[in-house]
């Protein structure tokens, strides 16, 4: 066992290439979901309208004539080509789709976590050094609520509680700003930022808050739970029981040994509640008329768009896949017996 | 119970004892009422002295060496007098506590597996216990004390900047005695060093701990369950029985004349190749919440009079100039003559075992 120079490096790479085959079993889900869901992507799509030849070539133009297996691979194909097709109902290339509503999405969930880490984590950890006090019960319970409402609930809640004070909640001509900016990163926060327009930023922030919130609750909730519990675990743990004996002070035990031990477990779960936040951040979207991925599925999978559906999961699937990959090498690089 | 006399008994700072514990009691809240873990106890250890603290699970023996360090944990009650160098540590306030410790009173515990953090270089582990007892020091002036104990410990220095898990059992014992002797601690407390360990391991610590004397000029109280290990490392013992020292003196002459019935039992159950049963002392340790009256030891002891159902003995002085608190013992010391025939009548104790063995 050499010292822990020659390991990470190895272990990341161990760990990238992993995306590969987990990338496979996603996308092959995602395939098959879609063509085991009732309904015809055609025929959802301007049925009615059409007669049964006219439907069939439409089926042919867009390839689904074939046998299923032809269209898995050349569905395979595609995505290692990051070709994620055309959505059928009104033509327009997925990765459009992407650039043009990734950036709102992305943001959403970025301030989503940091809200939830900023609400999460230093409650999670109050909770746990006053275990069984009336804050560690007020605290535990304001978890639990915020973990189990509706999205969609939470939301309206709070629109209805901010709206009066005049704080931007939403608009649905303009969700995010009413300033126009020049897109250059399509996200529309880097690009204010990019334009110099100051006045915007500030917008597009206030914007941000409600969303961000909303979702962030929900995440806090999960993170207050098992900030408190891992803090409670690190606390009784015996390497504290030394750190004291060699006279360390309190705050610096909690600080350097109880602290940072309990937060890599709750590093590990973050990156699996990437995939919640993308759910939620579908839900959030549509509760805020947010421009982002979510607004976009919702719309398609309503106009049984399958192709729109199948690529823009397909998206979705490959970024909790690399961030959750992320997790584990961030993981590494705080926790050394990770790396083993 | 104790009358307290000792041959230092002055408490002057140099040439008196490291550490002068009088009548300590520590007691845990619990809903049934205060569990008396330690139950007035008083020793004192010399400078380089090794005093090995030898008793059953549950004796009180850990949470007296913890209790020395003010490592009680929450809900835990102690009094009595405790004098470390002449200073009284019970006295002090907390925050000058936290300053002794690891500087001048270190504790090694007993499972080393668990005692470092997993998250922290072994060198981020000296830096840390230097830097907060020594706010100034330099980076260079850490690596070399640290060094310097870790060579003494038989750690190569190339290991120093490793993770904990990168270490065997044996050497992560090593590691936490080196921790805890940097700043070299007059007075360390060894809670079962060697429990976790195999047996060549646990000689080599046993070893490394006998011969700190010589490097350091540390007082140790070592805490065990393990006479052999009394036998080898100690220059006296002290005998613990539910929360009480029953007996306390030179190793050599305890082991060779064990004065309370207690100890004697202890002795006879340990496990050697020419043992050729297995002695054990029949019952268990008693409730302490609510020990048994007279003796705590009465139902258990062999030489159990009617005397020691119903009386406390006091510690004392006997033949051999070990501290012993029994009937039995005193009557052969020239103790308590004045104890009536019906007293001395051996202890009627079917009953007692009956509800015993239930």
């Amino acid at each position: 066992m050499s010292a822990g120079s020659g390991s990470l490096p190895r272990y990341i790479l161990q760990r990238l290439l992993l995306i590969i085959p987990m990338m496979w079993v996603l996308i092959t889900v995602v395939f098959i979901l879609l063509r085991v869901a009732p309904g015809d992507p055609v025929s959802a799509a301007v049925g009615g309208k059409l007669d049964e030849e006219a439907l069939d070539q439409r089926r042919a133009a867009l390839g689904l004539d074939r046998p299923l297996y032809v269209q898995y691979l050349e569905y395979l194909g595609n995505v290692v080509r990051l070709n994620f097709g055309e959505t059928i109902s009104d033509n327009r290339p997925i990765i459009n789709i992407i650039r043009d509503n990734g950036g709102a999405t992305l943001t959403l969930t970025l301030g989503a976590f940091l809200f939830a880490l900023l609400i999460g984590i230093p409650l999670g950890l109050y909770a746990g050094r006053r275990r069984d006090t009336a804050s560690d019960v007020s605290i535990r319970i304001f978890g639990v609520i915020t973990y189990a409402a509706p999205i969609f609930w939470t939301g309206l809640l709070l629109v209805i509680l901010v709206a009066p004070t005049g704080w931007p909640t939403f608009d649905i001509a303009s969700p995010i700003t009413k300033f126009e900016v020049e897109p250059v990163t399509r996200i529309i926060l880097v690009d204010a930022m990019i334009a110099g327009n100051w006045d915007a930023v500030i917008d597009i922030l206030q914007h941000h808050v409600l969303p961000c919130f909303t979702l962030g609750l929900l995440l806090a909730g999960v993170f207050i739970r098992l900030v408190r519990v891992n803090i409670l675990q690190t606390l009784k743990d015996d390497y504290v029981e030394a750190a004291r004996a060699r006279g360390i002070a309190e705050r610096h035990v909690i600080r350097r040994h109880a602290f940072r031990n309990a937060l890599v477990p709750v590093i590990t779960v973050i990156g699996l509640q990437v995939a919640l936040t993308m759910s939620g951040a579908i839900l959030t979207e549509k509760t805020f008329n947010w421009p982002g991925l979510g607004t976009q599925l919702v719309d398609y999978l309503t106009a049984r768009d399958y192709a729109a559906v199948q690529g823009i999961v397909t998206f979705i699937a490959i970024v909790v896949v690399i961030t959750s990959v992320l997790v584990d090498v961030l993981n590494a690089v705080i926790d050394p017996r990770v790396r083993y | 119970m104790t009358e307290m006399t000792d041959r230092s008994a002055s408490t002057a700072t140099s040439g008196g004892p490291v550490i002068d514990a009088r009548d300590l009691r520590i007691w845990y809240g619990t809903d049934r009422g205060p569990v008396k873990a330690v139950d007035g106890v008083s020793f004192t250890l010399r400078k380089g002295e090794i005093l090995g603290l030898v008793g059953e699970s549950g004796c009180g023996k850990s949470t007296l060496g913890r209790g020395l360090l003010g490592l009680l944990p929450e809900g835990a009650k102690m009094d009595g007098q405790l004098r470390f160098n002449g200073e009284d540590l019970l006295a002090l306030p907390k925050k000058q506590m936290f300053a002794k410790r690891g500087a001048e009173l270190g504790m090694i515990f007993q499972e080393p597996l668990t005692r470092l953090n997993p998250l922290m270089r072994i060198s981020e582990h000296f830096e840390e216990t230097l830097k907060a007892h020594e706010k100034r020091i330099g980076k260079a002036e850490i690596e070399r004390r640290s060094m310097e104990v870790l060579r003494l410990m038989g750690i190569p220095p190339t290991r120093f900047r490793s993770y904990p898990h990168e270490f065997s059992g044996g050497m992560r014992q090593r590691l936490m005695i080196a921790l805890s002797l940097v700043l070299r601690p007059s007075f360390v407390v060894a809670d079962e060093p060697t429990t976790a360990l195999d047996v060549l391991v646990e000689a080599q610590i046993i070893r490394i701990l006998h011969d700190l004397r010589r490097e350091f000029d540390t007082s140790l109280l070592l805490i065990t369950h393990n006479l052999g290990i009394i036998a080898e490392a100690c220059d006296r013992v002290a005998v613990m029985y539910a929360g009480e020292v029953v007996e306390i003196g030179d190793a050599r002459d305890v082991f060779a004349e064990p004065q309370h019935p207690y100890t004697r039992e202890l002795l006879r159950s340990t496990i050697s190749l020419a043992s050729t049963g297995l002695n054990f002392i029949p019952g268990a340790p008693p409730d302490l919440v609510d020990p048994p009256p007279g003796c705590h030891f009465h139902p258990r002891c062999p030489d159990a009079m009617n005397v020691c159902a119903t009386t406390h003995p006091i510690q004392r002085e006997m033949k051999n100039g070990s501290r012993t608190q029994c009937w039995a013992a005193d009557l052969r010391n020239g103790y308590a003559q004045d104890l009536t025939p019906e007293q001395t009548t051996p202890l009627s104790r079917e009953e007692i075992s009956v509800a015993d063995e239930a």
